[in-house]
């Protein structure tokens, strides 16, 4: 396992170098826009990264949640069973279908809607017992930093193109905002808060904080909004030589974000370790003391 | 030209990010192997 992370680093490093090489020299410009688009070749990659990382971290909360009861974890189970098995058939179904927005493809919405129980079994298989909750907060934080990055790249190219930074009541622009106010609660709830209920209601937060990450991804459908029509599955009109870049930039940024996650994971096992050590010594501590303090006590008697 | 400007704001910004975030992993690594070395001499 040692070998592989600097391996991964280095396969990482000349990834991210020829993303940035394709993204600024192979790419042709917009025609409309100019060079100023290709910060999208940043910023779309850095929005899928975070939202399959909240979209972890969900999935860990939920796990982590039900895993206190036997039924309760074989119930949700069966709920993750059935999610994918509807999900698998009932976006080609004439009446369901007439739902999906147009440019949406049902074999897309099925195959996101599969990723669910296919993730919620992996991750319970990959991560036992209190590893589910050292997860979620690495996929959380990471998720921050990557969602941070999507709101100051977006003004960044809004700036030149719609003549202003924020369009404010824009329902994707918000929903982003409320998405990283959610997590970063999340992660101030974890920092600060010593109770023993901490994890478990970080948890239920994170739960609900998932629960925006559809309505963000979905409101360019489903809303009139200033934001650009889904470049992806939205039936957009995108050069391939730029689908091409955008594509490999996101495996770069996947590759990357995985190696942080993998560092912070390592940083919360670490924690946890030295946690357990402090609480070692001080319980050691205390019995020394008891055993120094029970003769004396007995001889004043 | 002015738009290039925005988009390699854009680039900077998130590298940026990037690099101060591996840095306090690394900060809090480094400060967390010391409290573990530290631990370690108590005993």
């Amino acid at each position: 396992m040692k070998k592989i992370f600097p391996i991964l680093s280095i396969v990482t490093v000349a990834l991210l170098g020829y993303a940035l090489y394709l993204a600024l020299v192979v790419a042709p410009t917009d025609a409309l826009q100019g060079e100023v688009y290709r910060i999208i070749y940043y910023h779309v990659p850095s929005a899928w990264t975070a939202f399959l990382l909240f979209f972890i971290n969900f999935v860990a909360s939920i796990r982590y949640l039900t895993r206190s009861k036997a039924s309760t974890e074989m119930g949700a189970k069966w709920v993750a069973i059935g999610i994918g098995v509807v999900g698998l058939i009932a976006p080609f179904l004439p009446p369901v279908r007439r739902l999906i927005p147009p440019g949406m493809e049902p074999s897309a919405v099925a195959t996101t809607i599969v990723l669910i129980p296919a993730l919620y079994f992996l991750v319970g298989k990959l991560f036992p017992g209190d590893r589910l909750d050292v997860l979620a907060v690495t996929s959380a934080e990471v998720g921050v930093v990557f969602c941070t990055i999507v709101l100051i790249t977006g003004p960044i190219w809004a700036r030149p193109v719609w003549g202003i930074w924020w369009a404010p009541g824009d329902i994707r622009l918000t929903s982003t905002l409320v998405l990283w106010l959610i997590y970063v609660s999340y992660l101030v709830l974890r920092r600060f808060s010593n109770s023993a209920q901490t994890q478990m209601l970080a948890a239920a937060l994170a739960v609900f904080g998932a629960l925006d990450v559809p309505l963000v991804y979905l409101s360019i459908w489903f809303f009139r909004t200033q934001h650009p029509q889904p470049v992806i599955g939205g039936g957009g009109s995108m050069d391939p030589r730029m689908l091409h870049v955008l594509l490999f930039s996101w495996l770069a940024f996947l590759l990357f974000g995985f190696l942080v996650c993998w560092s912070r994971f390592r940083l919360e096992l670490l924690k946890r370790e030295v946690e357990q050590a402090h609480a070692m010594e001080s319980l050691a501590g205390a019995e020394d003391s008891e055993k120094a303090s029970l003769p004396l006590s007995r001889g004043t008697r | 030209m002015n738009a290039v400007k925005f988009l390699f704001a854009a680039y900077i910004a998130t590298w940026a990010i990037h690099l101060f975030y591996i840095g306090t992993l690394i900060r809090r690594f480094s400060r967390l192997r010391q409290q573990l070395r530290e631990l370690g001499k108590g005993k």
